[in-house]
């Protein structure tokens, strides 16, 4: 079964965010009141798996093996839908 | 070894550069080099050459993070052959991209046995969250191994950096600890003294712990570095060039390198 997974790969807390500081100022810059910013990368994976548990432990694997380095990075793994399924 | 019998391999995937300038480099000094895609390096052909390099760039667009996607493809295509190279004493060079490369596949700075399974690094985003290309200045810190036997310890060395991801930052204040007892930073960067960074903008240029620019293996034949040296090779091209005058300063670490393969 198919199943939509997001993997949201993030710096983990107390790890320095050059991107998120010069998008904080930018913002700033623009009128906003806005403390810290911190910047994510968001992965919406299409994952083939026999239930929702098996594509979230897949897609945390591939957080291991890829999307995150362990050194810096954070990860947070979300089953969005099923394929074929609204509710 | 007689080095018209030794050969470089430089490998080259979409979005790596400077592959160019190192084959240059190497062919100056009488090493012939062959520069590869990695999907062309079958099974077993590492094995005819004694020195690889990972050259810089920009591989697979730096999507995911800078290295990650090929230091993986590495890990899945050349793994035993890459292995086995490393235990055979054999020199394998990262520059820029290539040291990304290199810490994303484990090989640096590497496990207890060769590769670790997961990095145990990272070239995180500059400090300065500005892509910092210019010169600077490094102070070498590894003569013993074959990359830096040319730069006594304390010499302080010119060449450029040109990259956005290049922090240095390791797993645990243990693995740094580590790096720094057991002589494998080989280089940091310095003020024009020879003094140092101590972080401090703009001499470290990124804000790389302990001002690392490089580090090598436990053995000392796997070097990967953020400045590039091939850049930094003829005299003409060397920052306020004016004339004739000697080589760079990034030719001493190729002139290693030929040092070491000569003794194979």
């Amino acid at each position: 079964m198919m199943f939509l997974v997001k993997a949201e790969v993030g710096l983990k807390r107390g790890h320095f965010d050059p991107e998120g500081d010069v998008v904080a100022k930018s913002l700033r810059d623009l009128g906003f009141s806005v403390g810290s910013v911190r910047v994510s990368k968001a992965y919406t994976i299409e994952v083939d798996a026999r239930d929702a548990a098996e594509a979230k432990a897949l897609a945390e694997e591939m957080c291991r093996k890829l999307l995150a380095n362990p050194t810096k990075d954070d990860f947070m793994v979300e089953v969005l839908l099923i394929e074929g399924r609204t509710d | 070894m007689d080095l018209r019998k030794a050969r470089a391999c430089i490998l080259r995937v979409g979005g790596t550069n400077c592959d160019a300038e190192v084959r240059v480099a190497l062919e100056e000094l009488g090493l012939r080099s062959d520069v590869l895609h990695m999907n062309w390096l079958e099974k077993g052909r590492l094995s005819e050459y004694q020195l690889l390099v990972f050259p810089g760039g920009f591989s697979y667009g730096d999507y995911v993070r800078a290295g990650a996607v090929w230091g993986k493809k590495v890990l899945t295509r050349i793994r035993r052959d890459l292995e086995r190279f490393v235990e055979d004493g054999r020199l394998v060079m990262g520059i820029c991209n290539g040291f990304q490369v290199l810490v994303e596949a484990g090989v640096l700075p590497g496990g207890d046995g060769s590769f670790s399974t997961t990095p145990r690094a990272v070239l995180a985003n500059n400090k300065s969250a500005k892509y910092e290309c210019r010169w600077v200045f490094l102070r070498g810190e590894g003569s013993q191994t074959p990359f830096a036997r040319r730069v006594g310890n304390g010499e302080t060395l010119r060449v450029p950096v040109g990259h956005g991801e290049g922090r240095f930052l390791s797993e645990s204040e243990g693995v740094l600890q580590e790096l720094i007892r057991s002589n494998r930073v080989v280089f940091r960067y310095s003020r024009p003294s020879g003094e140092p960074a101590k972080g401090a903008y703009p001499f470290n240029p990124n804000g790389s712990s302990y001002d690392i620019a490089a580090i090598c293996n436990r053995d000392g034949n796997v070097m990967g570095m953020m400045p590039h040296p091939e850049r930094a090779f003829f005299g003409w091209q060397a920052v306020g060039y004016g004339g004739p005058q000697g080589p760079a300063d990034g030719r001493k670490i190729f002139e290693g390198i030929i040092d070491y393969i000569m003794e194979l």
